[in-house]
């Protein structure tokens, strides 16, 4: 399949791992930002494939997983009212709240639907005019401008039946976080390839600078990771702490400009609670006061929702890169996909999630049990 | 249609079916007669059926016999490649073939949802009358029921099959052992893309087409084959992961799978990376896994190749003393990682 076989081509990929096993003679260690990015670290097992003492570690870039649990308690609170509808993602509805998720409240009469783009709850708001329809969009700077669609066409339209619930994060801030830390160990970082396809390079060429760490814009695919390590792993090698951007069929410098126009017609930056991580300043994005009528907390006055985190969860450590899921003493027993004690298990692209998907058993497998070679070739 | 109401058939001046369906049709009265006349006997008339018993009495050939019964409720009826008549049919089929059995005999019962076209019901019904001479099956007993508008979607089917195993064929996952090759008739994915496809208005062009057929044949050139054949599994819902999970479980083996060697057609890894869904996941009707000792694996390859079912089968896996309950898949990279089965319902990432 073109545009993707290229970017999973095993020759291209082995001959990327032999330069960085050539140039690679110290143990860096790298993080990789975006939530997909680790699910196809994890999935290839391309970690496990590093020269040795190279490790990865997993950054904070997972949407669903850093949505904090009153968000999902207030979506609940909202799906559950009479004549309400409530249209999110196929990724929300089983995301676990404080006591249900979504799926659990459909079954049980309320009208929760799923959509692929966030433009068809007008659609669903217009088609229902008795009903309040509330949109459920959390994300990074990728989903944002999308999302910042409903509340614009609301606006535009006269639509007063609509509004959103939504929790948007923004990545750059949190990563000053990380590199900021007295505790932090990250050498060299992958950036977000789609956050910087909407946001451009700038902030990343800024982070490299202030804190003297390598950034390498990355793509999703095994070829794009492994490059990127190599590109990281060449910096620090040479002593370099610039920003590349290995995602060039993506990413421009300036990122895409009409759609960080609506992004911050619709959108003003506010500090955010991140699941596993705390508040964080300047992190999170919320209706700016010309749409603040289409705030869905505001309407319903769902501001009074918190939840705790449960103490056992060690999530912040993970999101920081400061420990592994299978370092947890709850991994896969009293914390699974089904039944998350935190924001790394939660969404299949967060990390402890990914290793208990793809890794949660461990030792290796003999040669002699792979398929013979040939066989029904 | 309960036989009581039959004689109302010999009715001098019947009710004529109408355009719709309606409560009365589920009524065992006139009209349930009338849907019988008119809809499902001139489509599955047989000469048991023809007899209009409560019961189908019928002979069956000496040896065991395989059983199983499934529901259908795929939305929507019509898809590419299918029809909710031809899963009704090859789906239970395919169930009595994967166990080695000849499939002989359906019923099919219908839950209609008031307001139904008739002529919808009508279709379905013709395809599932060519679905089951296609497969060699007689349809001969069933049921109507119909419920309020809301109460349903239009039209829910489950049919029951039997078929007789054949002497001297044994098999089941229990009989799995380390060193069994896993085979796999064709690419995955089809049918559960298609319809997901289907069902988003999701206009991907190209050869997206429901692989639904049935297994018969393909399942009676394995057994033939393949003395060491142990157990044959059809792929529908949780697909590739959850048959092969299954097998693992039940056999308390692990099982290593080459990603390279599984077949996926680029229209459906297209439209799983745009729905984010992974194919080793999705439903299939007309693919099955057979797992047959190491001796048997190219005799049971070149048989499945024989058929139409069949000609695009690999060699996908081996069964592996390692990891038992385990499905570990060897990536192209040569590394691995472990395939589960689905936690709840197939839903898209989205980002």
């Amino acid at each position: 399949m073109r545009y993707l076989d290229e970017y999973r081509d095993e020759r291209l990929f082995r001959s990327q791992l032999a330069r960085l096993t050539q140039i690679a003679t110290r143990p860096w260690v790298l993080m990789e930002v975006c939530g997909g990015q680790t699910h196809t670290l994890v999935r290839y097992g391309i970690d496990e494939l590093l020269p040795a003492g190279m490790e990865m570690v997993h950054g904070p870039g997972c949407p669903v997983c850093v949505t904090p649990v009153e968000i999902i308690d207030k979506a609940i609170a909202l799906a559950r009212r009479p004549n309400t509808i409530l249209v999110s993602y196929g990724d929300m509805m089983r995301v676990p709240g404080s006591e249900s998720d979504l799926l659990h409240v459909k079954a049980l009469g309320g009208d929760v639907r799923m959509v692929y783009s966030p433009t068809e709850s007008v659609k669903i708001a217009l088609e229902n005019p008795a009903c309040e329809v509330v949109f459920f969009g959390v994300g990074f700077e990728t989903t944002a401008p999308a999302n910042a669609m409903v509340a614009w066409q609301a606006r535009r339209q006269g639509i007063r039946n609509l509004s959103l619930l939504s929790s948007h994060v923004l990545v750059p801030p949190a990563v000053e976080m990380l590199l900021s830390s007295p505790h932090n160990r990250v050498q060299g970082l992958i950036a977000p390839g789609h956050v910087c396809s909407i946001m451009g390079t700038g902030a990343y060429e800024e982070l490299a600078a202030k804190y003297k760490v390598p950034i390498v814009i990355g793509g999703f695919e095994p070829v794009d990771l492994m490059e990127a390590i190599v590109m990281l792993t060449a910096q620090l090698e040479e002593g370099r702490c610039d920003m590349e951007n290995q995602y060039r069929r993506s990413v421009r410098e300036a990122g895409n400009q009409r759609a960080r126009e609506m992004l911050f017609e619709v959108y003003e930056v506010c500090d955010r609670k991140w699941r596993g991580l705390g508040e964080v300043a300047v992190s999170g994005l919320q209706l700016s006061a010309a749409y603040r009528e289409f705030d869905a907390e505001l309407r319903f006055g769902l501001e009074d929702i918190s939840v705790a985190e449960p103490k056992e969860c060690i999530s912040a450590m993970i999101l920081q890169g400061l420990a592994k899921p299978k370092q947890c003493g709850a991994f896969g027993t009293r914390c699974t996909p089904e039944s998350p004690l935190g924001a790394p298990m939660v969404s299949s692209e967060g990390a402890c999630a990914a290793y208990y998907l793809y890794r949660r058993h461990n030792g290796e497998m003999s040669e002699d049990e792979c398929v013979p070679s040939g066989e029904g070739a | 249609m309960s036989v009581r109401e039959m004689p109302s058939i010999a009715c001098p001046m019947p009710l004529p079916v109408k355009s719709h369906v309606v409560l009365g049709h589920g009524s065992g009265g006139r009209l349930s007669a009338a849907l019988m006349r008119d809809i499902f006997l001139p489509a599955f008339g047989n000469p048991v059926l023809n007899e209009l018993n409560d019961q189908a009495s019928v002979s069956m050939a000496a040896g065991r016999v395989a059983f199983t019964t499934d529901s259908y409720v795929v939305k929507p009826l019509f898809f590419p490649g299918g029809s909710i008549g031809e899963l009704a049919v090859y789906g239970t089929v395919n169930d009595l073939a994967v166990g080695g059995a000849e499939p002989q005999y359906l019923s099919a019962a219908f839950i209609l949802e008031e307001g139904l076209p008739l002529e919808t019901l009508r279709r379905v019904v013709d395809q599932m009358a060519v679905a089951a001479r296609r497969a060699g099956v007689s349809i001969v007993t069933g049921d109507t029921k119909v419920v309020e508008k809301g109460s349903g979607d239009e039209i829910f089917i489950t049919t029951a099959g039997i078929g007789v195993i054949p002497e001297g064929v044994v098999l089941g996952p229990q009989y799995v052992r380390a060193g069994d090759r896993i085979l796999l008739n064709g690419p995955i994915g089809e049918h559960g893309v298609t319809i997901l496809a289907q069902r988003e208005g999701l206009g991907v062009s190209g050869d997206l087409v429901s692989d639904t057929a049935p297994l018969t044949e393909l399942c009676r050139a394995v057994v033939r084959a393949a003395p060491g054949l142990r157990t044959m599994r059809d792929l529908t819902r949780g697909g590739l992961a959850s048959a092969t999970n299954e097998i693992a479980a039940t056999a308390r083996a692990g099982v290593l799978l080459d990603e390279r060697s599984i077949p996926v057609s680029d229209t459906v890894r297209g439209a799983c990376e745009l729905f984010g869904l992974d194919p080793m996941h999705v439903a299939n009707e007309g693919k099955l896994i057979a797992i047959v000792a190491p001796e048997d694996a190219q005799s049971a390859l070149a048989a499945m190749r024989s058929v139409e079912a069949g000609r695009r089968a690999q060699v996908i896996g081996t069964v592996t003393l390692n990891r038992p309950g385990c499905v570990v898949m060897r990536t192209s990279f040569g590394t691995d990682r472990i395939v589960d089965m689905l936690s709840g319902d197939q839903l898209p990432r989205i980002c």
